[in-house]
């Protein structure tokens, strides 16, 4: 089975590592993505609360080129958390606001596209959880995680405001995946707090604090990696961690993946293929019964 | 269509009621009367101020006792509201009462039509319509049927109880059906009620055992209504009785069963404890139970799993009560009316993922405290942790399940004060500091807000504010170890954290899960929500819209313990009035098959809702039993060769009515 792939410019740059282990996971289950073409930036949040109407217009465009290009429902796999949050918003406002419905309509119209609301914006998680499904992931594994500790951090758009494949505040699907791939699951309530977005770049006392607060409890409830599903959420919480501990005089010292990374690697994939070596730091202990073993927890 | 020469020919009177300026205020009267005056059969047309009032009422019945009339059309308010009285008015000057018509232009028009000359048009239109048809109406008599004076109530929680008790000590007979193995309901499981903190079980207990021993009830605990069919005064119903293993005649409660059962331990979970303790695979649910006779939990039971068991149980019982050979029993019942009291089920927590319910252990719903301060509880009373150890500290975090866009959007209206009643009772018991956290508080009542104003007196802590979130993330020393609540305190304007031992959630009241099921059982209708809905919820709050069934309690809606006595006891009078009346009239608006034209087709059959038509087969024909109709016209609007007709709306007087209304537009 195919899926029409919406990539957003993170995935082509500093999320490659997410890209590549996405593929690798989507093989693993016989599952293929295909991208779609000419795609535009989805405008990300910052571009809606400049000019919504516009905004929106360059979101649909993506969702106008994935319909046109597919037969019938074309389910569109957006695998970063702003793309995935973005594009769903555009569908949604276009249905319930009929003065944007018509403005975007118009700009489609122009650049001769039309939009039906026909795509299913999907996320990989979503895809994973409900059609591929937990067993056949667990089926599917060739080297268990062992025990690696695991805290699963999904951030704050892909279950909210809409939550239409997991719970809201407590969502669980990566928990169940990795938890079927072998991880431990780290029990830490913190998973959909903010990382800091982009007040990382604005006011960095804040943004820094919102993402240490989350590496702190990780690491203080044993998570060996904090896993995530947001090309910035990633960025955030992994390359500051020297600028955090001198904030705030406290080492913080965690590795940070993409989920598809740690579940790629369990389903067969090379260090090298699901992009462990992309990382600023990738030193978890080896799994529990593997080769070498000897860095295993007792 | 000829007009009828029945009755002499058609003279009829229009009467234009102003319903003060209701009606007057918008539609231009005088203009309406001098219009009705011009229409064909038309020998009257007057207005009156209120057409209602008794001088209204004799106007239309000094022009029929003239003879100037003999139609009556009434252009006011709508039938539902007034029908019958001008019908009354009609007969009461010896004409057949089906000779009268209403116009609707108050509520069809004058409340619903901006323009005054719009809405003028529209009720000349509508009596326009209302004159041609009155022509073709012929008169009709009510059928009277008796009143079965049994009764059956379902459900016997504190409504159900109440509403029997009344009935029975009226001299009236009443089958009391309750699923559960015990009759009392969720007042069975508090140990105090509020504001009085009297103690729940001394006030309901002697209501139970009185049920037990009344001689005008019939007492049926684990068992169901399965069927009911029949209309108001004569219903069927079949209840379904299901085994428990013991002979209820013979046992006598002494429970020497449950001691020599082959588990020594107790191991099942005890749905009556809320979980919170365990039972033996056979039991009773609490000391009071009534009656008091064992149950036997086939699932659990060994005898029942593997077929191999010594059964010590039943060489215990010296009355040989025990009998595994039981089976299911079918009653069918024949009673003239139906009380429902089903009830209420509690809010499940778990849907609030971020309050931890089912995810920390010390995080309880009020239900499971309620078994906790109960004496007969778990705990016997002592409000301690699942570790063994008394809380310091505990939040209470109301509308958990209520006021809520995400879950259930109403009031549940008794969490307010049966939060306050838990605070004060656990504080008493462990001393611990108490935070109640609400939205708004809601203690509307006799004496309620004033309980509200003692708990602030016994420095019980209350902060305005929705929970955010429950977890265990320690930020401060403080912390660890506690559950922590976060919450905007809206009163000071910040986000709080409270770490806290225990967490009350106080769950909302939600419909019964199988609602929509006893609803159509029983062919009454429920809101969106679930709630059984009321005739009406001003004047008829517990009727239904299907005559001869009635509601009490909280399967109608939210009701604290006064609420539901209230109305079971209002329910218990509607019963008794009912019985009393020895009979009721039946709308003479029942649908009957012209058997010269009915084909034999049977497509009405299959969609009557009522089960009124059944096939004559050698005659090869339908008929309606008038008593089962209730006059939908289902059957009239389905049938392909308009066998099916329908007294009030006949073809002709339909038609008419339509041809009306279209000739002035």
């Amino acid at each position: 089975m195919s899926y029409a792939y919406y990539p957003g410019c993170s995935l082509k740059s500093s999320g490659k590592p997410y890209e590549a282990s996405l593929f690798k996971v989507f093989e693993a289950v016989g599952l293929s993505l295909d991208e779609i073409a000419d795609w535009n930036c989805c405008g990300a949040t910052s571009y809606t609360s400049v000019d919504d109407m516009k905004a929106y217009a360059l979101a649909a465009r993506n969702l106008a080129i994935a319909e046109r290009d597919g037969d019938g429902g074309v389910d569109l796999v957006a695998p970063c958390a702003a793309c995935y949050l973005v594009l769903s918003k555009a569908q949604h406002y276009m249905k319930d606001n009929a003065a944007i419905g018509e403005g975007i309509a118009k700009g489609l119209g122009s650049v001769g596209l039309r939009y039906e609301g026909r795509v299913r914006v999907r996320h990989p998680l979503d895809v994973l959880i409900n059609d591929v499904g937990v067993e056949k992931i667990a089926q599917a594994v060739k080297k268990p995680l062992g025990g690696l500790k695991v805290a699963c951090y999904y951030g704050c758009q892909i279950v909210r405001p809409y939550s239409t494949f997991d719970d809201q505040h407590q969502p669980t699907s990566m928990e169940r995946l990795l938890g079927a791939a072998g991880a431990e699951i780290v029990d830490w309530p913190l998973k959909t707090r903010c990382c800091g977005g982009s007040l990382i770049g604005t006011i960095q006392e804040a943004g820094l604090r919102l993402g240490y607060i989350l590496l702190k409890e990780a690491k203080k409830r044993g998570a060996d990696v904090l896993v995530t599903a947001c090309p910035l959420c990633q960025f955030n919480l992994e390359c500051f961690q020297d600028r955090m501990s001198k904030e705030f005089d406290d080492r913080v010292d965690i590795n940070v993946a993409f989920f598809t990374q740690v579940l790629a690697s369990a389903l067969g994939a090379s260090d090298k293929e699901v992009g462990f070596d992309r990382l600023l730091k990738w030193d978890p202990p080896k799994p529990v019964g593997a080769e070498g073993g000897s860095h295993a927890r007792a | 269509m000829p007009a009828p020469e029945s009755n002499g020919g058609p003279k009829v009177g229009v009467y234009v009621c102003h319903c003060g300026l209701n009606i007057a205020g918008k539609v231009d009267i005088d203009q309406t009367v001098e219009f009705a005056k011009t229409l064909p059969f038309v020998t009257v047309a007057r207005e009156y101020k209120f057409m209602c009032s008794d001088p209204g009422q004799e106007m239309i019945q000094q022009d029929i006792r003239d003879g100037l009339i003999n139609r009556v059309v009434v252009a006011s308010c709508s039938p539902l509201m007034h029908e019958g009285t001008f019908r009354r008015a009609t007969a009461g000057a010896d004409l057949n009462p089906f000779y009268f018509q209403m116009a609707s232009i108050r509520e069809h028009v004058s409340w619903v039509t901006a323009d005054g000359e719009a809405a003028t048009e529209k009720s000349k239109a509508l009596i326009a319509g209302a004159v041609r048809r009155v022509v073709f109406h012929a008169p009709l008599e009510k059928k009277r049927v008796p009143v079965n004076p049994d009764v059956l109530i379902v459900g016997a929680g504190i409504a159900g109880i109440h509403a029997a008790l009344n009935i029975a000590d009226a001299g009236k007979h009443v089958y009391l059906v309750e699923r559960e193995s015990t009759i009392g309901g969720h007042m069975a499981k508090f140990d105090k009620t509020f504001p009085t903190l009297d103690c729940a079980a001394c006030i309901l207990t002697p209501k139970m055992s009185q049920v037990r021993s009344h001689p005008n009830i019939t007492m049926w605990t684990y068992s169901d209504v399965i069927g009911v069919e029949g209309f108001i005064g004569n219903f069927k119903a079949r209840v379904r009785r299901r085994p428990r293993y013991v002979d209820e005649d013979l046992c006598v409660g002494c429970l020497e069963c449950i001691e020599a059962c082959v588990y020594k331990q107790a191991k099942v979970r005890d749905e009556w404890n809320e979980g919170l303790g365990k039972r033996k695979p056979i039991y009773i649910p609490f000391p009071q139970a009534t009656p008091l006779v064992v149950v036997v939990d086939p699932e659990e039971c060994i005898w029942f799993k593997t077929g191999k068991c010594k059964k010590p149980c039943v060489d215990a019982c010296e009355r040989k009560a025990m009998d595994f050979d039981q089976t299911e029993e079918i009653k069918e019942i024949e009673i003239g009316s139906i009380i429902l009291a089903t009830g209420f089920k509690t809010f499940d927590a778990s849907r609030i993922a971020q309050y931890g319910y089912g995810k920390y252990p010390n995080v309880y719903t009020s239900l499971e405290v309620e078994r906790l301060v109960n004496a007969s509880g778990p705990t016997g009373g002592e409000v301690l942790l699942r570790d063994g150890t008394k809380p310091k500290s505990v939040a209470i975090v109301h509308c958990v399940g209520s006021r809520d866009e995400k879950t259930n959007k109403w009031c549940s209206k008794v969490c307010c004060m049966y939060s306050l009643k838990l605070a004060h009772l656990v504080k008493e018991r462990t001393g611990a500091e108490i935070y109640n956290f609400y939205i708004d508080m809601r203690t509307p009542g006799k004496g309620y807000d004033e309980f509200y104003a003692k708990l602030l007196k016994e420095g019980v802590h209350f902060i305005r504010g929705r929970v955010a979130e429950i977890n265990d993330w320690a930020i401060k020393p403080e912390e660890e170890g506690k559950l922590v609540i976060r919450a905007e305190d809206t009163l000071i304007g910040a986000v709080r954290r409270i770490p806290v031992d225990m967490v009350v959630l106080s769950v909302g009241m939600e419909p019964q899960s199988d609602a929509e099921e006893v609803r159509r059982l029983f062919n009454i209708s429920c809101g969106g929500e679930g709630w059984f809905t009321e005739r009406h919820p001003k004047l008829a709050p517990v009727s239904t819209f299907t005559d001869g069934v009635f509601l009490a309690g909280a399967c109608q809606g939210p009701k604290d313990i006064p609420d539901s006595v209230a109305q079971a006891g209002a329910a218990a009078a509607e019963v008794l009035s009912l019985i009393d009346r020895g009979g009721v009239e039946l709308e003479p608006n029942s649908a009957y098959i012209d058997e010269e034209s009915c084909s034999g087709c049977r497509t009405c059959m299959a969609l009557c809702p009522f089960s009124a038509i059944s096939f004559v087969a050698d005659k090869g024909v339908a008929s309606v039993n008038e008593a089962l109709c209730k006059g939908c016209g289902t059957c009239v609007a389905a049938c392909p060769s308009a066998a099916a007709q329908q007294h009030l709306f006949t073809d002709e007087q339909v038609f008419a009515e339509i041809q009306g209304v279209l000739d002035y537009v």
